[in-house]
């Protein structure tokens, strides 16, 4: 009896390795960005193509960075989580037009609806890669000194939003 | 006629698609190497099993424009793979970096082997020695007559 407990037991210890390993998501990779400054970047917006945009103009505020694409079907699901947001008015919401075309993004504001403070364009990925961008949809959780706090790749849900975003939000808020 | 006509079509659009494949060969052949051979140490963080030097996914594609650049103004491997861990963490190195965090990785492997190695050899220091065999007088004398009535007891 007694020589088989060894065994068992590494076993059962194999089989919980494993198992933790299996319901990990691979997809979600923790970010190096997270606790460091928000790369710089200073991109035309998306509606007025003259004017530029950079994380610099939001300093002192906490606010929240969403990567997004009229070609990324996850947007699509996500979208009325990003309108609940930008309608609550817990936080300043703004987006990241990634990779996509000038008249497609705008269109897709159009018929969708449009939750950013504003959008700026990001034609060739360049500040995309620089955030460390692999999966549209990726939101950006940036407190007031400029510093990346969260960061989620995949859509926003609902209990993301009301458990992780909001309560970090408010915390930042109050620092 | 018809179908000489659609081995024409067939014929030019596959060229049509090679040229296209063909095209980021690059002027410079010697840059070209050390990018793909730098390519080929990173992973396509959207094809994860894929490095960006394999995939044709246009993340992959972006990050190899960016290696030729930061290579065509001089920057180093190292300085490269800095830059790239710095947005995509340790995950883009398909060689995975020694530190407290990985040991298991690279040690795990040989542990199960040292395990084993110490089962098996505790097993056979454990085994009972071989009985003796060493016959007395009366097996010798049975032994003996079996050996002798041999022949006639297989008749």
């Amino acid at each position: 009896m007694n020589r088989f407990i060894l065994p068992l037991a590494i076993f059962a210890a194999l089989i919980a390795l494993l198992g933790v390993g299996l319901t990990l998501n691979p997809r979600e990779v923790p970010s190096p960005l997270i606790g460091k400054a928000a790369p710089h970047f200073e991109l035309p917006q998306l509606r007025e193509s003259a004017k530029t945009f950079t994380e610099k103009d939001m300093l002192g505020k906490v606010w929240v960075l969403n990567v997004w694409a009229s070609w990324c079907v996850s947007c699509r699901e996500e979208h009325p989580v990003l309108l609940d947001l930008a309608k609550s008015g817990s936080v300043p919401l703004y987006g990241l037009n990634y990779k996509d075309k000038r008249e497609d993004g705008l269109a897709w504001l159009k018929s969708m609806g449009d939750p950013y403070q504003l959008s700026i364009y990001d034609f060739d990925g360049k500040v995309g890669i620089d955030y460390g961008v692999y999966g549209v949809p990726e939101t950006y959780v940036i407190d007031k000194l400029g510093v990346i706090r969260y960061k989620r790749i995949g859509p926003l849900t609902p209990e993301i939003v009301k458990d992780k975003v909001l309560p970090l939000v408010q915390e930042l808020g109050r620092a | 006629m018809l179908r000489s006509l659609a081995f024409l079509i067939l014929a030019a659009t596959a060229q049509w698609a090679l040229a296209k494949e063909a095209a980021p060969a690059a002027a410079d052949p010697a840059l070209e190497q050390r990018v793909m051979a730098l390519s080929a140490e990173l992973r396509c963080l959207v094809c994860q099993n894929q490095t960006i030097a394999d995939s044709s996914a246009p993340l992959a594609e972006d990050l190899r424009n960016q290696v030729r650049e930061k290579m065509r103004q001089g920057a180093s491997d190292n300085q490269i793979v800095d830059y790239m861990v710095a947005r995509y963490g340790d995950f883009v190195l398909y060689r995975p970096p020694f530190k407290l965090t990985t040991v298991l990785l690279w040690f795990g492997p040989l542990l199960l082997l040292a395990g084993g190695f110490a089962v098996l050899v505790r097993r056979v220091l454990r085994r009972r020695p071989e009985q003796d065999l060493e016959m007395n007088a009366s097996e010798r004398k049975r032994a003996a007559e079996l050996l002798a009535g041999n022949e006639a007891e297989r008749r």
